[in-house]
């Protein structure tokens, strides 16, 4: 059957964009929004915020162990508090991360930009590429990674009211658009078939997304009918979705900008080992740093767009 | 000014806390003795007649708020909690246990009084920052207390707060260091001096006292001047006896972290109550 992959409608947007258009937008009526952030909010998009609601932001400087645990005093209070920076930095927080907000149960809505060699230039130490394995082991951490501007909209106007905190990772890079904009509603926790196909699954997450779309429609071409799934909630994940995905095409294909090990292909396996164990590719950074290039060009030397993970699918079927 | 009926009777309790602190961490059978007599005086202050609370309402949106950033002096916290009507005594010896709220460090999600969960050290002060802008934000009168370590002080983390806060202005932010010179594996001096202490705070930009943290006088009036502090937050070296009360412990190292025996709870109990004893004698005389 292999239906054809839904239309990418030609919007392009990163999502730290959709995040920093999405708080402004939020911001005038809920106005228990507030924003940190530590000296990168030309960079995390936060900028628009603090200048549209100065006092509803906080700049916390280069400080960003300080800046995790104000954001917990600041919800242990009553506020919901976005707290950005970059994946790598604010996750490098994690002692902050597992004491002030989680185990102090603080409904902190952690912002990492800038992740993935999608970044490009700027090189491994500010690429976030550990941060969704890092941030999945806390007790009560929802990950949410958006796979355009839609998802990246609808997931921060869920996370107002999510209970307890949550890791919203964005890119720097343009998202192709994935979702169809008619009607279009973000469902906390729900992956979502984006191309159908009986021959294996590509599950992707945030930046791959788009890639593993395109890489779907060049194997079709070649009469290999992949399934791609969108898992923009990495934790909690949809389990039942990737149960019914390893039945029914008995391969998965998991494609992530971030270290294989404990990142979406640890998260997928975890859930089908006890469920429903089939083959699994883990495709992502195989326990190496990332480094300076332009975007485009780490993509395809780490095989990340759509014909690398397209090459990568076909070794994988030919195994 | 306490009043002299107010002084004696915190005088008074300040003994049977003490006693009720020793008695649960050796119920525990682990535990922090040294750190948590030096900072009971304080506490004590803070909950019965500094801080405006309801311990029947935990979450009183308007209540003022007590982070302890040092967590492993939690059990004199549970301590005052529980003679301030919070839950009840019976309840200390179970501290560490099993399916116990008295967790060896706070934990605020088992029991509403503790503001934050805290034991991994220079975490709480900065919690108390955010709680400090929160309640600003929105226009409560209510101010926010924390107390650091002299050890916990060696935490980076502390000055990223320490910074922080001048610069918000924070006026109803007190913090409170208890200054017992002692720390797990020795002097604070000799593990990793932070002296000048009270010069650094001072060029931090905090509003900056010294006081005797033993003596309710001087605690009480440290926090009515920090209330009266406009512009920028007040920070309070009061300077403490590890171990403070028990003759065998004060100033003691090794007693940090260990709880003592029955013999020595027995010791201790018995040197306290004497002690209170000749206070009555005194204010009856």
């Amino acid at each position: 059957m292999g239906a054809p992959a839904q239309p990418i409608t030609g919007t392009s947007v990163a999502s730290r964009d959709a995040f920093g258009e999405a708080i402004v937008r939020l911001g005038e009526t809920h106005k228990e929004l507030v924003v940190l952030d530590a000296d990168l909010s030309e960079s995390t998009r936060s900028k628009k915020f603090s200048q549209k609601y100065p006092e509803r932001f906080f700049q916390m400087g280069i400080a960003e162990s300080n800046m995790v645990s104000v954001a917990a005093g600041l919800a242990l209070s009553g506020h919901v508090p976005f707290c950005c920076s970059f994946g790598a930095f604010l996750t490098g927080r994690f002692d902050q991360i597992r004491m002030s907000v989680c185990y102090s149960a603080a409904s902190v809505r952690l912002v990492g930009s800038h992740c993935g060699v999608g970044i490009g230039e700027d090189g491994y130490s500010q690429m976030g590429l550990e941060d969704i394995a890092l941030m999945r082991t806390l007790p009560t951490m929802a990950v949410i990674q958006p796979a355009d501007d839609l998802e990246t909209a609808g997931a921060v106007e869920y996370l107002l009211g999510h209970k307890g905190p949550a890791y919203l990772r964005t890119t720097r890079q343009k998202l192709d658009r994935v979702n169809n904009p008619d009607g279009y509603k973000f469902q906390f926790g729900k992956g979502v078939t984006v191309v159908d196909g009986t021959d294996l699954t590509i599950v992707a997450s945030g930046g791959t997304v788009g890639p593993a779309v395109n890489a779907a429609k060049q194997l079709a071409g070649e009469g290999v009918k992949a399934r791609v799934i969108n898992i923009h909630t990495i934790k909690p994940i949809d389990v039942d979705l990737l149960v019914k995905a390893a039945r029914e095409t008995k391969r998965i294909l998991t494609v992530e900008d971030h270290q294989t090990t404990g990142g979406l292909g640890g998260a997928v396996c975890e859930a089908l080992a006890d469920k429903e164990p089939v083959r699994i590719y883990r495709h992502g950074l195989h326990d190496v740093f990332g480094e300076s290039g332009t975007p485009k060009g780490l993509y395809e030397h780490f095989k990340l767009d759509a014909a690398g993970i397209a090459s990568v699918a076909k070794e994988f079927l030919a195994k | 000014m306490l009043d002299n009926a107010t002084l004696e009777t915190l005088r008074r309790r300040s003994y049977d806390l003490r006693i009720d602190n020793l008695t649960a961490i050796t119920a525990g059978e682990s535990g922090h003795p040294g750190g948590t007599l030096s900072a009971m005086d304080i506490m004590q202050t803070l909950f019965f007649v500094e801080m405006s609370h309801r311990p029947k309402e935990p979450h009183w949106p308007d209540r003022d708020r007590f982070v302890l950033s040092k967590g492993h002096a939690v059990p004199a916290l549970y301590t005052v909690l529980a003679h301030a009507g919070y839950f009840s005594r019976d309840l200390l010896p179970t501290l560490r246990h099993l399916g116990s709220p008295l967790q060896g460090h706070p934990a605020n999600f088992l029991l509403p009084s503790m503001e934050a969960s805290t034991g991994s050290l220079g975490q709480g002060f900065s919690i108390a920052i955010g709680m400090a802008l929160g309640v600003r934000l929105d226009g409560r009168k209510s101010r926010v207390y924390a107390m650091i370590g002299d050890g916990e002080s060696e935490e980076g983390q502390i000055w990223e707060a320490a910074m922080s806060a001048p610069k918000y202005k924070l006026d109803n932010l007190c913090v409170i260091l208890d200054h017992n010179k002692g720390q797990i594996d020795g002097y604070v001096k000799d593990v990793m001096d932070i002296e000048p202490i009270a010069d650094k705070w001072r060029a931090f930009n905090w509003n900056v006292l010294t006081i005797d943290g033993h003596d309710y006088q001087q605690i009480a009036d440290a926090f009515a001047k920090a209330r009266d502090t406009k512009g920028k937050p007040t920070f309070i070296i009061a300077e403490t006896v590890k171990g403070k009360g028990v003759s065998f412990m004060e100033n003691k190292i090794g007693w940090h972290g260990v709880a003592p025996t029955k013999e020595q709870l027995a010791q201790a109990v018995a040197e306290l109550q004497k002690a209170q004893a000749a206070l009555s004698s005194k204010g009856a005389a």
